[in-house]
């Protein structure tokens, strides 16, 4: 058994302890706005964070984040996550929508970190998650308009 | 089954009634605005029934129009699409308007492909005027319910924004509220559609609907589907395509915590377990010998050199004017030139998945596919079940792009629930995903053009060695249907190879298409498709032939044009006297790209020409090239023309998303073969492109009056010889492989 603090709650689960902690929240939690899509931590769809740091599920053992908070698409509240939510809608970002939850949990801490980013901060932050519908044009707009949001 | 679910002589849509044992239905369902749904200030009867007077629009006592969508959502923005259509005719309120999954029916056949699916860039058009009809039709019935309850004539009613509204009197009635009286009137049979002058919906940039539930996690896509006493399942393939198992010790694996079920499928060997990282664990610790079967040793290599000497033979003639031979004999000049294009992955980011709850009499089957039909009829064959036992529920897909219209996962799925007697939910992962694609055909191109001695085309020759891609998939279905079966489904199949896109497909003209029907007029033009099929397995991909054609005819005008010192532009539109829309589309984008005028230094520009079927796309992409022969795409200019548009917005994002498509397979990546296995398995080694190498794209639309033509692939072609054109430009080096490779580029 161990303790897991997903969300702000907190879950007791019989788990193999180098699950990665994708497969917990997915199968286990039934979180599955956090999604697989590579499983070696090459494109970023598993976002999630664990204290606060932008984290890649599918490559992290659930027992390396006991004990730690962890975020995923599910949980994100707070002024950051509603500007950016409100501007992924704003300007229709999702094609197909399946790598969006880690583009946004991305961005999130992009913008928690550097509230006004440049187009390079925007590509050193963002380049790591990929889209393959190429939602690229519209995640940059939208990153700007949040962040021009937070800053009124 | 047809009519199990309508009444003939009313059309009553009749909500088919869950099948015990699976209790939620999970699909695309998606509503405008949730919160607008409680805010109506009607007072619906729960008891009345919604309002259904055909097979696509189902209206509530609240007023909330529902848009049954026969087309899968893959990110191509259809929900919205086909919603604003109906909502156009129908004068509907847009905050009210929501979209639920077509159920098995031949009413929600794609008239294409004679099944119901979603492909070619045929969705709009296929539904532009069947939903218009309908939508007009409910509105005209809502409209005679609304006048025989206030005893008036129809003529003085009008609609807007979901209400009836008696002008003379100003008395308004909302839809919801007129559902109970017109569900006993009949509906319309003919109907007079809108003038376009008077949309109000048709034609403007409407957000999406399914965008919310894409940026809160909440989008069910098929790897999400959720059912009790689920298991979960991976399957071990064999290593080299198309081989089989020879022994199998599961000893260990079935030892393993969580794993249920471990039994060899007609596609390897499948484990069954409580989760997905506990299947796959388990089947890491497989021991199993395989029969390398037919492929082994089959190379990229040696098929390149089998392709080099086929060249030399003729084809089948797919297309043929004038006279060639003798056009070329007496040219005053002739261009040659071989291109070679790689097997392309489709990587969608959701990878292959099915669930399937095979029981005694039915068979559910969840799964993101863009083939509903063969879903239906292949869950079917191995079950033995009738087709009206077997329900097939469309989820959200993450990614298409040709690849879910094979049902090769959810045939694994219906095997396996079926063994196991459980729910099961195969999950294909990334190295599943990648090395069991059924790619993109790689091919070998020859060219020839002739030239006169004013430096006119006046000769071209295509000889294209390439495989068909559509016998792959009459073979994937024939092979798993066991004997007992076979009656019923060769009626069937008899039906689907009856289909005109069956033959086209099987004919070798698919193949040649973006070759076969280039908009230039050339006085003599013969294009041959020499049928080579090494055994990968190959599918449609983001646009198909078109995106290995365009880039190798393209890339090849060009090349003349250079040859005879002529601007790449002029040099096209002096061909495209027969094309006007070609022209226009070319001559906007050329201008909103400023052709001709000075760039920054070390900028070029590179113009090419091509959409898919009947969308007329061209490019002018802008391109540096540094002193490691890297290259950067610093903008595309692109113009459209794909007839009347839907929406504008996404128009511009489909083709956007095309150039981000089409430019990993121009500089990134592709499928090379080795040991009769694909030698790529994750976006390591199949590198997709990233936001720091996406280019300012901007697209022009060409207004247009005529019927909408699809937008989801034709942005793809064009954008490769965009850039490769664009390197010319820069380096004077011509490229006629892709994916780009910097070293070809030095020296």
């Amino acid at each position: 058994m161990i303790e897991l603090r997903v969300n702000e709650n907190t879950h007791r689960l019989d788990v193999e302890p180098d699950t990665p902690l994708l497969w917990v929240l997915r199968d286990q939690l039934g979180l599955t706005g956090t999604k697989y899509s590579c499983g070696i931590g090459e494109c970023g769809s598993c976002m999630v964070h664990v204290n606060g740091e932008p984290t890649r599920s599918c490559v992290t053992p659930v027992d390396q984040v006991i004990g730690k908070e962890i975020t995923t698409i599910e949980g994100l509240t707070g002024q950051v996550a509603e500007a950016l939510r409100e501007a992924w809608i704003e300007g229709d970002v999702p094609q197909c929508g399946y790598c969006q939850s880690g583009q946004i949990m991305t961005a999130a801490e992009l913008l928690a970190s550097n509230p006004a980013p440049s187009d390079a901060d925007i590509n050193e932050a963002m380049s790591g998650v990929l889209c393959r519908c190429g939602s690229y044009r519209e995640i940059r707009r939208a990153i700007h308009r949040a962040s021009g949001r937070l800053r009124k | 089954m047809s009519k199990s679910i309508f009444d003939q002589g009313r059309r009553e849509f009749l909500q088919v009634s869950c099948i015990a044992g699976v209790g939620l239905l999970i699909g695309c369902s998606i509503r405008a605005n949730a919160s607008d749904s409680t805010k109506l200030h009607t007072n619906p009867n729960e008891n009345v029934k919604p309002l259904a007077p055909n097979a696509w629009i189902r209206i509530d006592p609240k007023g909330t129009v529902t848009v049954i969508v026969n087309h899968s959502e893959m990110g191509q923005g259809i929900l919205t699409g086909l919603a604003m259509i109906v909502a156009e005719e129908l004068d509907a309120d847009w905050a009210k308007m929501r979209t639920e999954p077509a159920s098995m029916d031949p009413v929600y056949a794609n008239p294409v492909f004679g099944v119901q699916a979603t492909g070619g860039s045929t969705s709009t058009s296929t539904c532009w005027v069947e939903l218009r009809r309908a939508g007009a039709a409910t509105r005209e019935l809502l409209v005679a319910a609304a006048a025989v309850t206030w005893k008036v004539p129809n003529r003085e009613c009008r609609t807007k924004d979901g209400t009836v509204v008696h002008q003379p009197t100003g008395r308004i009635l909302e839809y919801g509220q007129l559902v109970e009286k017109a569900a006993g009137m009949p509906v319309p049979d003919k109907v007079r559609l809108k003038s376009r002058k008077d949309y109000k919906i048709v034609g403007k940039p409407i957000p999406r609907l399914d965008t919310r539930a894409k940026t809160t996690g909440t989008a069910i896509f098929g790897i999400d589907v959720r059912l009790k006493g689920l298991l979960t399942a991976t399957v071990l393939h064999p290593p080299v395509i198309g081989g089989r198992l020879r022994t199998l010790d599961a000893s260990k694996a079935r030892a393993q915590k969580g794993v249920r079920h471990i039994i060899p499928i007609s596609s390897g060997v499948a484990v069954a377990a409580d989760t997905f990282w506990q299947a796959k664990k388990a089947a890491d610790l497989l021991e199993v010998t395989w029969d390398k079967g037919p492929l082994a040793g089959l190379s990229s290599d040696k098929i390149r050199a089998r392709r080099a000497n086929l060249s030399k033979q003729s084809g089948t003639t797919i297309r043929e004017s004038g006279n060639v031979e003798r056009a070329m004999n007496g040219a005053a000049k002739v261009v040659e030139a071989v291109y070679e294009l790689p097997y392309q992955a489709h990587a969608c980011p959701e990878p292959m998945n099915c669930t399937a709850h095979v029981r005694e009499d039915a068979c559910d089957v969840w799964v993101p596919t863009q083939n509903q039909g063969g879903t239906h009829e292949i869950a079917a064959a191995l079950t033995g079940l009738d087709l009206d036992r077997v329900r097939v529920h469309t989820t959200f897909l993450g990614g298409g792009f040709g690849r879910r219209g094979y049902v090769d996962f959810v045939i694994e799925a219906v095997e396996i629930s079926k063994a196991v007697k459980a729910p099961v939910k195969v999950i294909w992962s990334r190295e599943d995903d990648i090395r069991n694609d059924r790619f993109r055909p790689a091919s070998y191109q020859v060219l020839r053009a002739g030239l006169d001695d004013r430096k006119r085309l006046v000769a071209l020759h295509h000889r294209s060695v390439c495989s068909s891609f559509m016998d792959g998939m009459i073979d994937m279905l024939a092979s798993a249907i066991m004997p007992r079966w076979l009656p019923r489904f060769a009626k069937n199949a008899a039906a689907t190879v009856a289909a005109p896109v069956v033959k086209h497909f099987r004919s070798g003209k698919a193949a040649v298409e973006g070759a076969s029907d280039i908009p230039y007029a050339i006085d003599n033009f013969l294009v041959e498709h020499v049928n080579d099929d090494p055994g990968i397995p190959t599918g449609a991909w983001r646009s198909v032939a078109y995106s290995r054609n365009v880039f190798v005819v393209e890339s090849f005008i060009d090349e003349i044009a250079a040859a005879v010192g002529k601007d790449p532009l002029s040099f096209r539109i002096d061909l495209l006297g027969k094309s006007p829309k070609h022209r226009t589309v070319l001559e906007t984008a050329a201008k909103k790209a400023r052709w001709g005028e000075s760039l920054p230094a070390g900028i070029h520009r590179g113009i090419a020409l091509g959409g898919f079927h009947d969308t007329a796309v061209a490019m002018v992409a802008e391109v540096s090239v540094d002193d490691k022969g890297r290259v950067k795409v610093h903008r595309v200019t692109a113009a459209v023309d794909c007839g009347t548009v839907i929406n504008p917005k996404s128009v511009d994002t489909q083709i956007a998303g095309c150039i981000v498509f089409g430019l990993t397979a121009t500089l990134k990546s592709s499928i090379t073969i080795k040991d009769g296995r694909a030698e790529q398995s994750n976006f390591h080694d199949f590198p997709v492109l990233t936001i720091d190498e996406m280019p300012l794209v901007e697209v022009h639309i060409v207004p247009s009056t005529t019927p909408p033509t699809g937008i989801g692939e034709a942005g793809v072609p064009a954008i490769a010889p965009a850039v490769a054109n664009a390197v010319f430009a820069a380096t004077g080096k011509r490229v006629r492989n892709l994916p780009i490779r910097p070293r070809d580029l030095l020296g």
